[in-house]
């Protein structure tokens, strides 16, 4: 059984992270801010003349304010999981940054905590942006839309736990590559952010709702285009429950990875 | 920085019974017991692979001990790691330094692990740079510092919470003679204030200069201890007599004699005392050439009681 030396102390990687992405704020706010712009441009203006307009919950919405949130869950998941993967790994393998770290009263639980809670962070940054630049187009319903930030948050600790989980059994950096290609690209694409999940044939439907990003689309596109159904409430407990085995895996991982 | 770290509060500040630690089948340290006293430096050496290590990564809390007990300021390890960690600094062999972060941060980032309030830790970092004359890099990234410099920050970062023991896995390994004597001079400089040391190292020399009492480990067991001058008196004596390339005759005469040597094939050692009447009959009888009289040395010990085969 796993016992955590788990303390507030997490939140002083948290600010290392922190420390370090305020020298070059103005360089990472750049992606989040610019991709809703590409990806509108082309699927908006590109796309939607084939499209058209998409069914959602019984009435008929505009492709782009379709897709609109969606993008924005896609966001959450890039943002967690490449902090926790790639950066994560640079920072335990190349940098040494948590050796050091362990040499002070923080235990190897609080060094994981403070990473999974920073690429959450970053997912509620870019959350943030995006949401604010996709508000520019009038696509987003207020106030319900501001729900997407504690969900940033929620859903961002989903991916950072999982991609913390990858960290802790990869051999080198380059086998990250695996779980991009077998799980975060199948799920770019049949999470239901490009095209409404109702298109698949039934098994293929109840298979993407194993992915946490097709809860976490149907929330943001709930949130911003309205209409509320019973099922919402699922999502959430689904991802949550996602986040807390995932968590508890990348913190059993790293351990055996670490310790020794 | 003026302070002195007479810290008698505690009676042992390391104290290691039985220690032990195997990973799977490999025993890397096989059940030795020691003790550090305050303000002491106390150095483990011993070749690669001897287990070196791994001991002083269980006494910071890095590694889970196996067996035995392992006491720091009094404290059991695996019971009150969190605050027998708030009181040691640590030098890691492998540079840990934090390339995203600049000399002055790295320090600053470091207290705050420490919990170090942030006006104390500015204060701190900048007597601390000083100290190990880094002031004018402070704005530097980690990158652009030498191999000395990048230790001497390592130093600093390790004693950026006033620690009461610090301990230090090789600090001068793969620097150049200036930097080595440079790091020397400030771990000098923190003895005689009173720091406890633990140093890890395979430089005899340096474990010759630092160390008050050293053990020698391999195989993850304790070969000897002692104080440094004591343990050359005992192992090898005064003086050692090194003849290259030994004839025949002379092989026979030493055999002859009551002496205590090591024929190594190509080179042929005769550990002694005051004997300077038998080195100026090996020279003028045996070989004018090849052949010198020396002060023994740490090294001497360090070889005659682990062998001479390469390891790894």
């Amino acid at each position: 059984m796993l016992k955590l030396n788990l303390s507030r102390r997490f939140v002083r990687v948290w600010q290392r992270n922190l420390t370090v992405y305020r020298k070059s704020w103005k360089i990472s706010f750049i992606p989040p801010f610019l991709e809703p712009f590409f990806y509108l441009a082309a699927f908006g203006v590109g796309l939607s003349g084939l499209v058209g307009s998409v069914r959602f919950q019984g009435s008929e919405i505009s492709y782009v304010q379709f897709i609109a949130p969606g993008l924005i869950g896609m966001s959450i998941m890039y943002n967690a999981f490449f902090e926790t993967t790639y950066a994560s790994f640079v920072r335990m393998y190349y940098q040494k940054t948590f050796d050091a770290i362990m040499a002070t009263p923080l235990s190897l639980e609080e060094v994981i905590t403070g990473e999974i809670i920073w690429g959450a962070t970053k997912s509620l940054i870019a959350a943030t942006i995006m949401l604010g630049v996709i508000s520019f187009f009038g696509l987003l319903r207020y106030p319900s839309c501001l729900l997407i930030l504690p969900l940033a948050l929620v859903g961002g600790i989903a991916f950072a736990s999982i991609g913390m989980f990858f960290t802790g059994i990869v051999v080198n950096i380059e086998m990250f590559n695996l779980p991009v290609f077998l799980f975060v690209t199948p799920m770019f694409l049949f999470s239901g952010i490009f095209f409404p999940l109702e298109n698949l044939p039934p098994w293929a439907q109840h298979a993407a709702l194993v992915f946490p990003l097709t809860h976490l689309t149907i929330l943001t596109r709930s949130f911003s285009v309205g209409g509320h159904e019973s099922s919402l409430l699922w999502s959430v407990v689904y991802l949550v429950f996602f986040s807390l085995v995932f968590f508890l895996l990348a913190l059993r991982q790293m351990n055996r990875r670490l310790i020794k | 920085m003026t302070e002195t770290y007479s810290n008698h509060r505690f009676p042992c500040v390391v104290e290691a019974e039985n220690l032990t630690k195997r990973f799977n089948h490999f025993t890397a340290v096989n059940g030795i017991s020691f003790k550090i006293l305050p303000g002491e430096c106390f150095g483990i050496l011993g070749p690669n692979g001897a287990g070196k290590t791994t001991t002083i990564r269980m006494v910071y809390g890095f590694s889970p001990m196996t067996d035995g007990t392992l006491k720091v300021f009094g404290l059991d390890i695996r019971r009150d790691w969190r605050r027998i960690k708030a009181a040691i600094g640590v030098c890691q062999q492998e540079n840990s330094l934090d390339p995203d972060l600049t000399v002055l941060q790295n320090l600053e980032v470091f207290a705050r692990y420490f919990d170090i309030p942030g006006k104390v830790a500015r204060e701190r970092a900048n007597e601390l740079l000083a100290f190990f004359a880094l002031e004018h890099r402070q704005e530097a990234q980690v990158s652009e510092l030498s191999g000395g410099m990048m230790r001497r920050l390592v130093l600093a970062r390790a004693l950026i919470n006033n620690p009461d023991l610090l301990i230090l896995d090789e600090p001068t390994t793969g620097l150049d003679p200036q930097s080595r004597h440079q790091v020397w001079d400030r771990l000098e400089d923190l003895r005689k204030k009173g720091m406890s040391i633990l140093l890890t190292t395979h430089y005899m020399e340096e474990a010759s200069q630092l160390c008050d009492r050293l053990v020698i480990i391999d195989h993850g067991l304790i070969l000897v201890e002692g104080k440094p001058e004591d343990l050359i008196a005992y192992h090898v004596g005064r003086d050692v007599i090194e003849i290259n390339e030994p004839s025949q005759e002379l092989r026979s005469f030493v055999q002859s004699q009551d002496l205590e040597y090591e024929d190594l094939g190509h080179r042929l050692m005769i550990y002694c005392e005051d004997r300077g009447d038998l080195y100026e009959k090996i020279t003028r009888d045996f070989c004018r050439e090849g052949c010198l009289m020396r002060m023994a040395t740490l090294e001497d010990v360090f070889l005659k009681l682990t062998g001479r085969e390469l390891r790894e």
